[in-house]
């Protein structure tokens, strides 16, 4: 069974919600990253996903934009990526996941970057950019590795599509909250709860529903998960609090926004 | 050869949709509305009229004796789309879709622009048909070509400067993409080249095929026989397509000329086809300029609006099937193109166009006088009078 499989099982036996905790690779730093990863296992952060810049992020808001770019301008690349999943695997056993868009995964070619980040200890792909249309040599490759393909829906997916995209999703799947790109920090709107309500229906259990895109705080999470999502992914507020600490703070204030965004996923 | 609608937009393994989820709806509404309009009498009948009265279509083709006689070979026919309004053949294709906008109840329109011809189209087109325009444009490209600011800004149209990544039109487009993604409800997304997701390459390929199709009866008129080589530039490649796509079943040898910049050694260019590979980018596979890892690479011209790492799909579609010969001249002989037929012929090319010229000027020396090449002058060049000017007083610096 697969490391994110077998967490939603565990959270699930004792009847909590997973916090999915997003950062960017390289962002200050690679050392930055290492101690942000350490802040959000001591918080208590239940999966951790990984972002690999990319130099034309479309789906991605000014917060994550603006960090990739950064560490891409520091040197960031696919083997320091590499490097430093390999550390992050010797200090913990999370469930990691690589959000990164289409484009870097298919210069390589679709088996070998994926046969590449498999054996460095990650567990499952985010593509906001890969279609489910599109997808037939991209899960080929995904199912031949034994990787977790997350794929994306949004409020205005049809429920025919949702059926589509959940079926060939496997670790869980990932509901885009708004319209919107990531880190926008707008109140949620009925649509939010009606496509959560939604889709939770048309998956009938079979597969977790994660939601993201603009969830920045506990009292937004506690709101989500109280609409019936499995999950909730935050990003662009840990990339702001990286943003703003010193170097030897990271580790501490990423753990203590960790520990308060946690409390909201298990049942008072 | 000809793919006329392409099952799920792909030209060959080109083009598709690689999006994201929240744009899938928008782009199924659009192609819905394409394929229901396309062919429909009463939108066929008002683009026509919008394109002969508002646009001044027919455009001509006009015989550039004194290019030609510069020259000395084939004789050189000039496409005349830089006499369309606006000075650019973008208005075909503005114009077609902001009418399609229209009959989607789609009241505000989004578009990007990286010379600003596309960006100044869009507002026309956005002010005859009585819709609400905004435009992304690189800041970079704001700053080079601010006379299509000051005309967009005087058309009505709200202009974003965008000043992420390169500040040039990739970025334009992207956040045009982020707009859009945002606003998927309420919003048209008047994408100007025929790039992005599928249906983008095929409709704005029919809109703008309006160029190839006058080309084919206008040479049958003048020299009783299809061209015997067309000529046209290409950036995301929507004056091309609209040249060449007429004409591929044609007995005519096709050049579409890229942005060498600084030589394709120096690496500072935008010739996609030329020196790239395939990728995927703005919802496409395609030739890319990217590093090994797949990080898009910087572009340069001294053309704003051929400066993108990307091409239209069914280009690399024609390269591959060797359909069409794709080619790179640099800034150097493109001004050289710019100043060339301002002289001889009194007509000031865009800097774009004149990278056809160029080339056309280069193998028409090979031809036969028999035969005959057309140029689509994609353009007028009264944008680019600055930045020639730039070039110049730094050249003859560099020379002294």
């Amino acid at each position: 069974m697969s490391r994110i499989k077998s967490k939603f099982q565990d959270l699930k036996s004792k009847n909590q919600k997973a916090l999915i905790a997003y950062t960017m690779a390289g962002f200050p730093n690679e050392k930055g990253t290492i101690s942000a990863v350490r802040g959000l296992v001591k918080g208590g952060a239940d999966i951790i996903e990984l972002g690999m810049p990319f130099s034309d992020p479309l789906a991605d808001g000014p917060v994550i934009q603006n960090a990739g770019f950064h560490a891409l301008q520091k040197g960031m690349n696919f083997d320091k990526f590499l490097t430093l999943v390999k550390k992050i695997r010797k200090e913990t056993d999370i469930p990691l996941v690589l959000m990164t868009y289409t484009n870097l995964l298919y210069r390589h070619g679709y088996e070998k970057f994926i046969s590449i980040v498999k054996k460095a200890g990650i567990d499952g792909l985010i593509l906001p950019d890969m279609s489910v249309d599109e997808s037939k040599d991209f899960l080929q490759a995904a199912k031949k590795h034994e990787m977790d393909t997350i794929f994306l829906i949004s409020p205005n997916t049809t429920p025919q599509r949702i059926k589509k995209t959940s079926g060939v999703s496997s670790g869980f799947l990932y509901l885009v909250s708004v319209f919107g790109t990531t880190g926008g920090q707008q109140q949620f709107q009925d649509y939010t709860t009606h496509a959560i309500k939604n889709a939770k229906k048309i998956l009938d259990g079979k597969i977790p529903l994660a939601v993201g895109f603009g969830v920045s705080n506990p009292d937004q999470a506690r709101f989500i998960i109280k609409s019936g999502a499995d999950a909730i992914i935050v990003g662009s507020a840990f990339l702001r609090l990286i943003e703003n600490a010193s170097s030897e703070k990271i580790e501490g204030k990423i753990e203590s926004f960790t520990k308060s965004l946690k409390k909201s996923t298990i049942p008072e | 050869m000809k793919l006329k609608y392409p099952k799920n937009g792909k030209f060959g393994e080109f083009g598709g949709r690689y999006i994201p989820e929240t744009l899938v709806p928008a782009v199924e509404e659009l192609e819905e509305a394409y394929l229901k309009y396309k062919d429909d009498a009463e939108f066929k009948k008002e683009l026509r009229y919008y394109l002969t009265q508002y646009a001044g279509r027919p455009t001509p083709l006009y015989l550039a004796k004194n290019l030609t006689e510069f020259a000395g070979g084939a004789k050189i026919y000039l496409k005349r789309e830089d006499l369309l309004h606006g000075g650019a053949h973008k208005i075909n294709n503005t114009l077609g879709q902001g009418l399609l906008a229209k009959r989607m109840k789609k009241k505000r329109i989004i578009a990007e622009t990286g010379a600003g011809q596309h960006g100044v189209a869009t507002a026309m087109a956005c002010s005859a048909l009585g819709l609400h325009g905004e435009v992304y444009m690189g800041y970079k490209d704001t700053q080079r070509q601010k006379l299509n600011v000051f005309r967009m800004n005087l058309l009505g149209t709200k202009v974003h400067p965008v000043k992420e990544g390169t500040q040039t039109l990739k970025d334009a487009i992207n956040e045009a993409i982020r707009d859009w993604i945002t606003n998927v409800k309420t919003t048209y997304y008047l994408l100007g080249s025929a790039v992005g997701p599928h249906p983008y390459p095929v409709m704005v390929r029919d809109f703008q095929s309006v160029i190839g199709n006058e080309i084919l009866t206008q040479m049958k008129e003048l020299e009783k026989k299809s061209p015997d080589s067309v000529v046209a530039c290409v950036g995301g490649g929507s004056n091309a397509i609209g040249t060449f796509y007429p004409l591929i079943d044609e007995d005519t040898k096709m050049f579409g000329i890229e942005a060498g910049g600084e030589g394709i050694k120096s690496g500072h260019h935008s010739a996609t086809l030329v020196a790239g590979s395939k990728g995927i980018l703005h919802g496409m596979l395609t030739y890319l300029l990217q590093d090994k890892e797949g990080q898009i690479s910087e572009t340069h011209s001294i053309s704003a609006g051929l400066d993108y790492p990307g091409v239209g799909p069914e280009h690399s579609y024609l390269k591959d099937a060797k359909r069409v010969k794709y080619d790179a001249v640099n800034d150097k002989e493109a001004v050289e193109a710019f100043l060339l037929l301002s002289k001889h012929e009194g007509i000031i090319p865009a800097l774009e166009s004149a990278h056809a010229i160029a080339y056309a000027i280069k193998i028409a020396k090979n031809m036969p006088k028999s035969e005959s090449i057309v140029v689509t002058l994609s353009g007028r060049g009264d944008k680019d009078v600055e930045e020639v000017g730039r070039y110049l007083s730094k050249n003859v610096k560099n020379k002294k």
